[in-house]
């Protein structure tokens, strides 16, 4: 069989030859021609170099289908490792080196007194403490006193409620706060900012805060910005402060700070938790923020990366292992005579096998390389926003993370390889030399007569049992293409998932119109959003961030309202609006978002619970829950300026806005905090069959005498999705093409073992579409068997890793957005192997059917 | 039945393996081609059959131009005209007996029952019959090339091209397969034989014409042998 894929190469190595045929030196003889040393040596010079060579140069698909598994695998195994070992980096450095708060605890100063938490510090478990610090909510207005106006903010535009905490320096044992501008507050009359807080304006030093629902309108001056990563307030003043920031009636809290010896997991912090609210009284402990949630929140988008692109990773590296074992034992099964000739000529059997090795570690070695490379770049844009949270330079993925990932995949590799290559090492001479061309299993041949009796045309029948003639081959076959299955499977439920995700991420805005009674909001460059006009006392009210314009009359909601009922075509609608309360347990202004009407219809997606049905119920994310510690059925207490409601969470929902830290409730919790409740938006629903377009010409028309406007819905997307989703596709490409292209090589060794049964059935009449059938169908069968499989492992992993991903962003998914394998969606996946299969055997069937009927009857 | 009209074929490198060859075979006729290695006999041979094309010339079986046909039509001629028998029988080692006969039938369509029942027919006159769920590898050289000549016939070809057909048999089965040849003749079936065998050319052959080089240099018909 003259045409068998060559051996260690295409061509036997002629004595004192190389492959090329040309004069080269005897096996024997040192790389210059030396003698004295084994034939082929241990490096890859010589004759063994020349074979090595051979073999990885003129089998060009061979090669390419390694380099390729092996660059998909490492790619996504760099990425799913360096991501979950760099992405946590920049917040671990910087609060270690802060000696972070382990806990941050939020006390009632009603209930207990400072004495009674200086005693916590001492707690069994608790390691280190500071405090108790007194801290209140109170909401700032930008002015110009002080001569120094608001930097880039205009004077008297009301700002989000900060949790202001009273501390006389930025160090101590526990949070050790870091200063980077300015000094902190000597005195009275003086406040620092932090800089990494959310909500927090960015304002120059000097510039002017003056609180005016309070006593006297206390006006402070920024002497400092500093970062907290314990994320303890978003502001500090000395503690004599304190008092003048409190809203007449209420009674500042405190603060204590904690770290634990044992805080590692979100029990660990738990019992802390516990430790510290039974020893003070009752009620005492009104809020406690773990520095795991903290993390997350910091970590969340990249951390999400990790579990799909691991799971990735190892689909990637099985598939490897599992591709280059049947490369490897498939050349050395077509290489049996021309091993014998190698071994005639002097090769030791630990020679040949270095010999095979080499073929499979050469392209891996590539495929490392370019992997490692890969990976790292795809880290890039993930890990550059841990960066910008903490204004160091981007993290790179750790040089362990690639050389150990390197290490891995080349063992694998070298493992996948090591089986045939010993197989070639063992090989007897006289009986390879004998061989003439790879030994005919034998397999198969009941399956064959009962193929040649089904009513199908022959030539398929004779594809379709071939398989069965090396049933080991075709299992390992199969379970690549399975790989590649799960693959897709994975892809896309994971695909439908996010996108759904993503609905439902856009619940803020549901149906087709939107009225606006302040004009749409600039969603890419509006500041953080504050309460609008009113959100001061009703007498001066204030522009919020982000009002369109300030000089603006407000137009009377109920008339807005009124117009879009009397509206033909109006389905529902609600009125909605948002503004910034403090909320015990949660450090910093929360985001209120208040519904008027009936909402039902546009509820989140539920993870526990039920959407709010009237005053007094609220619903909140999965990672509110977790900042502040409660379940659903606990009670919070929103406050602002000295109101206060309690408000019982009915309801766990699907929310990322604001970092999933948004209140969700009835707009009368507003009115019970005495700010103002007028929606600034009202979302429409239509009637089916209503014309979108006229609807908003005629609603448009109809609220423009009002000063408010009909706009068609628009809806954001998120950047981290789309990155995922491009992630996604790329990696499920790369594992598709990879089980295809191991398809290819697998097919073009059958078809060139088959090459001279080829040549008799192309003699006896058998046409070159029916030799592409035959082929296709020799492997049509394993890719719909891997297909079955494969699509049921797909939808476990799917199940597993959606899960994974929203724990890592510090949500729960919906059921919902995890059963989004409908019949519509599996039935085309299971063919998904089946369509592998047929690509990978296109191009090898395509060229058996072109290849010479004379040429085949030659190989014998 | 068959002619040949001024083909050359040429390989790479300028070889002629066949020089302005020209030759007629009739209906019936068995015609032996003899000749050394590389004369051109197997070059002839397939270019018959449509597995090799003239670099010019013509050839027509039964009234079908075979260099001008396209690889499908060229296997649907095969199917359809041609029988072939080769030297290393080219059965195919997976396939039973009755399998490896069956297969031209069932390429070229033929219905399932007729397809059988012209199988067995086959074995039977070939004596295969106890053989019909064996497999090649436990036959015996002769008995695999009768499988072989049943496989050619089939489809009740109008030429059957036998390739060295006793080449690779012992001295009693190359008799055997001689015989059936003859025997073959004799029923009318038109026969083209390629062999270095005098004695089978002699045996069973009509016609027996030598290449040399790639052109006759020698046509003997029975009756002036």
């Amino acid at each position: 069989m003259t045409a068998s894929p060559g051996a260690v190469g295409t061509q036997s190595v002629p004595p004192g030859g190389r492959p090329d045929g040309t004069p080269g030196r005897e096996p024997g003889r040192g790389p210059e021609g030396r003698s004295g040393g084994r034939p082929g040596g241990r490096r890859l010079t010589g004759p063994l170099g020349a074979v090595v060579r051979a073999g990885v140069g003129r089998h060009r698909v061979r090669t390419v289908v390694m380099t390729l598994t092996v660059l998909v695998a490492v790619t996504a195994s760099v990425l799913a490792a360096g991501l979950l070992v760099a992405s946590d980096a920049p917040f671990d450095r910087a609060f270690a080196g802060q000696h972070g708060a382990h806990l941050a605890g939020q006390f009632d100063g009603t209930k207990v007194t400072g004495a009674q938490l200086a005693a916590t510090a001492r707690l069994t478990g608790v390691t280190a403490a500071a405090g108790p610090f007194p801290t209140v909510p109170a909401r700032p207005r930008t002015t110009t006193d002080g001569g120094t106006d608001g930097g880039n903010l205009p004077p008297d535009i009301d700002l989000p409620p900060l949790t202001v905490v009273g501390r006389a320096d930025p160090g101590g044992p526990v949070d050790h706060v870091t200063l980077l501008t300015g000094r902190w507050a000597t005195g009275p009359g003086q406040i620092v900012l932090d800089a990494g807080a959310d909500g927090v304006p960015s304002l120059p030093l000097g510039a002017g805060l003056r609180f005016p629902g309070l006593a006297g309108s206390p006006t402070l001056t920024v002497v400092g910005t500093a970062r907290s990563v314990s994320h303890t307030a978003d502001a500090w003043v000395v503690p004599a402060q304190i008092p003048a920031l409190t809203a007449t009636g209420t009674t500042a809290g405190y603060q204590m700070l904690y770290r634990f010896a044992a805080a590692a997991t979100d029990g660990q912090i738990t019992a802390g938790r516990a430790a510290i609210a039974s020893a003070v009284p009752p009620g005492a402990l009104t809020g406690a923020q773990s520095y795991l949630a903290v993390r997350q929140t910091a970590n969340a988008n990249s951390a999400a990366f990790v579990p799909f692109v691991a799971a990735f990773g190892v689909l990637g590296l099985a598939m490897s292992a599992l591709i280059i074992g049947i490369v490897v034992s498939g050349a050395v099964g077509a290489a049996t005579r021309r091993i014998g000739i190698l071994k005639s000529l002097g090769f030791t059997p630990a020679q040949v096998v270095r010999a095979y090795l080499g073929q499979a570690l050469i392209p891996a070695s590539v495929g490392v390389v370019l992997g490692v490379l890969g990976g790292n770049l795809l880290a890039v844009p993930v890990l550059r926003e841990q960066a910008d949270a903490y204004g160091s330079t981007a993290p790179s993925i750790p040089v362990w993370v690639d050389i150990a990932v390197a290490a891995a995949a080349l063992a694998v590799v070298a493992g996948a390889a090591l089986a045939p290559a010993l197989r070639a090492g063992r090989l007897s001479t006289v009986e390879a030399i004998s061989a003439g061309r790879a030994p005919r299993a034998g397999h198969g041949r009941p399956v064959a007569r009962l193929t040649g009796r089904m009513p199908v045309p022959r030539a398929l029948g004779i594809g379709l049992a071939h398989p069965f003639a090396r049933p080991a081959r075709s299992a390992v076959l199969a379970a690549a293409v399975g790989f590649g299955a799960i693959g897709v499977t994975f892809a896309v439920g994971l695909g439908i998932s996010l996108g759904d995700i993503q609905a439902a991420g856009n619940r803020d805005a549901v149906g087709p119109v939107t009225v606006f009674t302040m004009g749409p909001p600039d969603r890419e460059n509006a500041g953080p959003p504050g309460p609008r006009a009113g959100g001061g006392p009703p007498a001066a009210p204030a522009p919020a961030l982000g009002a369109p314009d300030p000089t603006a009359t407000a137009p009377d909601p109920t008339a807005v309202a009124a117009a879009i009922t009397a509206q033909p075509g109006t389905r529902h609608f609600y009125g909605r609006t948002e503004a910034q309360v403090s909320v015990t347990g949660i450090t910093g202004a929360t985001t209120v978002a208040a519904y008027q009407g009936d909402s039902s219809w546009a509820a989140y997606q539920m993870i526990s619970g039920t959407w709010f049905s009237g005053p007094g119920q609220a619903v909140v994310g999965t990672r509110f829950l977790h900042a502040a510690g409660i379940r659903v059925g606990d009670t919070v207490t929103a406050t602002d300026q000295g109101h206060s409601v309690r408000l019982r969470i009915v309801g766990e929902a699907l929310d990322l806005h604001n970092d999933g830290m948004t209140l969700l409730t009835d707009i009368s919790t507003l009115t019970g905090l005495g700010l103002d409740a007028r929606p600034d938006e009202f979302h429409v629903d239509l009637k089916p069959g209503t014309d979108l377009a006229g609807y908003i010409r005629t609603l448009d028309t109809a609220v423009a005498p009002i000063g408010a406007s009909a706009q068609a819905t628009t809806t954001g997307s998120s950047d981290v999705i789309a990155t995922m989703e491009a992630l996604i596709a790329m990696l499920t490409l790369g594992l598709s093409v990879v089980a295809a292209l191991g398809v290819l090589n697998t097919v073009v060794l059958d078809t060139r073992e088959r090459a001279h049964d080829l040549g008799v059935l192309k003699a006896l009449g058998m046409t070159p579409r029916q030799t592409v059938g035959m082929v296709i169908a020799s492997i049509a069968g394993l890719g719909a068997v891997a297909g079955l499989v494969g699509v049921p492992v797909g939808i476990a992993l799917h199940h597993a890793v959606v899960p994974m991903m929203g724990h890592a962003v510090g949500t729960g998914i919906p059921h919902a957005d995890i059963a989004v394998y409908h019949p519509g969606v599996v039935v085309p996946l299971a063919l998904g192997g089946l369509v592998i299969a047929v690509a990978g055997a296109l191009l090898p069937a395509s060229w058996a059917a072109r290849t010479r009927a004379t040429v085949a009857l030659r190989t014998e | 039945m068959m002619e040949i009209r001024d083909v050359t074929k040429k390989y790479a490198g300028g070889t002629a393996a066949l020089a302005d060859l020209s030759l007629t075979v009739r209906a019936g006729e068995a015609l032996a081609v003899l000749g050394p290695s590389g004369s051109g006999k197997s070059t002839l041979l397939n270019m018959i059959a449509g597995l090799d094309r003239p670099s010019t010339g013509s050839i027509t079986v039964d009234g079908v131009r075979v260099d001008a046909l396209s690889e499908a039509a060229s296997a649907k001629y095969r199917r359809a005209r041609i029988g072939m028998v080769f030297q290393f029988f080219n059965l195919l080692d997976d396939l039973t007996v009755f399998d490896n006969v069956l297969l031209p039938a069932q390429l070229a369509g033929m219905p399932r029952a007729k397809a059988r029942a012209r199988a067995a027919e086959l074995l039977d006159y070939l004596g295969l019959r106890r053989h019909t769920h064996a497999y090649p590898g436990r036959l015996s050289g002769g008995e695999r090339q009768r499988v072989a000549v049943a496989r050619a016939l089939i489809n009740r070809p109008a030429l059957l091209l036998a390739d060295e057909p006793t080449g690779a048999l012992d001295r009693a089965s190359g008799v055997e397969v001689t015989r059936l040849l003859t025997e073959l003749h004799e029923d009318g079936q038109t026969i083209l034989l390629v062999t270095h065998d005098v004695a089978l050319a002699e045996s069973c052959a009509s016609r027996t014409i030598e290449l040399v080089d790639g052109a006759i240099t020698r046509d003997v018909t029975a009756a002036a042998r």
